[in-house]
């Protein structure tokens, strides 16, 4: 017991409940440390330069992070995130919400926003199949798009899923899933990059581009 | 000998808390460098680093965390010469991520990956592990082939490790016995896809690789030899073109779902690829030649990679030869001797016996590897200037 109070790194393990810290410090940056792009060494830094001017640097972060998990909410319809549901971007008359573009992640769709290159309204998948991860067509947000094009007024389904493997099967398995419904699917197109020349190409996406090749 | 291209040539090595080393700094000035030592002197690690300043994981495929000295970070630098001037390569462990990064420098400036160092340097070797290549099973041949690929074609690992995700992915979908077909459907159609293509290369590579191998013939102790594939999906790609293969294979692919379940895997696919090299003179297998015989096969097959690389890069790679005098008698080891005498290629040879050096006299720079140093063997030859 001396040695915990005395030494504030210490750990407490006890066999049967996972190793818990008792260090603010260590559980901040334990908690860092999972967040994507963070690792311990980064997280640690992040925490010491906060620890330099708690009162500017971490108050008001502290405030920020309860404020965003309080008022941030999955949208109903699309599955973005946003502080209402429908979100702002389902909710807007000036787009069309008939052209769905089906992604994979949150991430993916401000991406898109970000290239202001979609006119229509998203649909987030929440992940890809995934049978190494144990994430099964079931896990995946299939349904309610199914459900939103059963409710009308779809015009077509945009796929674009990442071109991993697991990325293709998902579109494939979308796909297959979604040739009842009738509704035009598209996938986005890929290969030539903007601004590549072709002999520093690896044979992959020559090859895609190749298959992807439309009337000139 | 198609190697009509100018030499890549490494003048200097630095390493820093690299393997068994503390800290070196090697000047070579030979076109044949020979580095003699006893067991565990660091010949091997030697070799590796150089292989390292290529892209890739160094020709022991080692983790990251096996190469720094008792874990330390590492790092190790070159300095080559070529037609168009010198250039210096640096590499060794980031700064971030946990001794578990790689980083890259060219000319003192940090990049990103090893991509702009596969269009300066490459490096071809033969190490004493691959002694048993014909012995053993045929998944150590079939990396073997694929890094031969791999050189050339460095998109071939992607392919190959996409189809083994998809393959390892529909294996769990048939094991947990709720299988979707749909699903089912999607994955056969991806490793499929990819099966063919990594094949395909396989294939590519095996055919540039015989026809240089043809042209090699006057080597004179070295056996006339031949590649050859041993996969399905290859004989099928004599005769029909890859899509119809790739359909063929996925369509069979399905059919085979409750028998690969069983089995508990995939009874076809690029994971079944093996190949042989055939000794053309006795029109024998490799697995029935003598050690030496196979050891003389693949130093045919090494240098004709070599030739290759040449070709599409423009110059000729370095040449990392462990232990290659091992189980071959005098007159093999003379002609190998003489053959690399010949070549514009840099080549670094090892070996724990000096003597068997010895018609490289005069032609070849010598070093004695001790205890984390290198030092010059005296009169053993006269270094040309580079
Ligand atoms: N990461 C490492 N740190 C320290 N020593 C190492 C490391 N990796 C290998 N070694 C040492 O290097 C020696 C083997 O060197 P090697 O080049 O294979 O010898 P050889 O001259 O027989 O080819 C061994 O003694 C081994 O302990
Ligand atoms: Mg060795
Ligand atoms: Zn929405």
């Amino acid at each position: 017991m001396t040695t915990i109070a005395t030494n504030p790194l210490v750990t407490v393990k006890s066999n049967s409940a996972p190793m818990r810290n008792i260090d603010p410090v260590e559980d901040l940056i334990a908690l860092l440390a999972r967040l994507p792009g963070y690792g311990r060494r980064s997280a640690r830094r992040a925490v010491l330069r906060m620890l330099m001017d708690p009162q500017r640097q971490m108050l008001p972060l502290a405030d920020a992070l309860r404020n965003a998990a309080e008022a941030v909410l999955p949208c109903d319809v699309c599955g973005n995130l946003d502080t209402r549901s429908p979100c702002h971007i389902c909710d807007d008359p000036q787009r069309m919400q008939g052209l769905i573009c089906v992604v994979e992640g949150v991430a993916d769709l401000w991406a898109l926003e970000r290239a202001q290159a979609h006119r229509g309204s998203y649909h987030v998948l929440g992940g890809t199949l995934s049978a190494l991860a144990g994430i099964g067509p079931e896990d995946l947000r299939i349904q309610p798009l199914l459900a939103r094009i059963e409710a009308g007024g779809v015009e077509e389904i945009i796929i674009a899923l990442p071109v991993t493997v697991d990325g293709a099967t998902t579109a494939h398995v979308l796909m297959d899933r979604l040739g009842d419904t009738g509704v035009p699917v598209t996938r986005l197109a890929q290969g030539v990059p903007i601004g590549g020349a072709l002999d520093v190409l690896d044979d992959g996406t020559l090859a895609a581009a190749l298959r992807a090749r439309r009337p000139a | 000998m198609t190697m009509a291209f100018p030499a890549l040539r490494l003048t200097r090595l630095m390493l820093r808390d690299f393997r068994s080393y503390a800290a070196l700094d090697a000047r070579f000035s030979g076109r044949v460098v020979v580095i003699a030592g006893e067991n565990g002197v660091g010949k091997t690690n030697l070799l590796e680093a150089i292989s390292l300043l290529g892209p890739g994981r160094g020709l022991r495929g080692a983790r990251m965390g096996e190469l720094g000295r008792d874990g330390l970070p590492w790092a190790a630098s070159g300095r080559f010469e070529t037609a168009l001037g010198p250039f210096d390569i640096g590499t060794g462990t980031a700064s971030e991520g946990g001794g578990e990064r790689r980083a890259w420098m060219l000319d003192g400036v940090a990049k990103k990956s090893s991509t702009e160092l596969a269009e300066r340097v490459a490096a071809v070797w033969l190490t004493p592990q691959m002694d048993r290549l014909f012995q053993e099973g045929a998944s150590g041949r079939r990396r073997f082939l694929d890094r031969l690929v791999w050189a050339l074609e460095p998109a071939h690992a992607r392919e190959v490790a996409a189809h083994d995700h998809a393959m390892a992915s529909r294996n769990r979908v048939l094991a947990q016995g709720r299988a979707d077909p749909g699903w089912l459907d999607a994955l056969e159609e991806q490793m499929a896809r990819r099966a063919v293509a990594a094949v395909a290369a396989r294939r590519g590579l095996a055919r540039r690789l015989n026809t240089v191998l043809a042209e090699q013939r006057p080597l004179g102790a070295f056996p006339a030899a031949r590649l050859d594939l041993l996969c399905p999906i290859a004989a099928a790609l004599e005769d029909s073109p890859a899509l119809a293969v790739e359909e063929g294979l996925r369509a069979r692919l399905a059919q085979q779902r409750r028998r690969d379940a069983a089995a508990g895997g995939a009874a076809e696919g690029a994971h079944r690829t093996d190949m042989t090299m055939v000794h053309l003179e006795k029109n024998q297998p490799a697995a029935l030649c003598s050690t030496g015989e196979q050891k003389a096969l693949l130093i045919a097959t090494v240098l004709a990679h070599a030739s290759l690389i040449a070709e599409a890069r423009g110059f000729a790679p370095l040449l990392l030869l462990d232990e290659v005098a091992a189980h071959l008698d005098q007159r093999r080891r003379e002609a190998l001797f003489a053959a690399l005498a010949a070549l514009p290629a840099q080549s670094f040879l090892t070996g724990t016996d000096v003597g068997v050096f010895a018609p490289l006299q005069g032609v070849a720079e010598g070093f004695s590897a001790a205890s984390g140093r290198l030092e010059t063997i005296a009169g053993f030859g006269v270094p040309e200037p580079a």
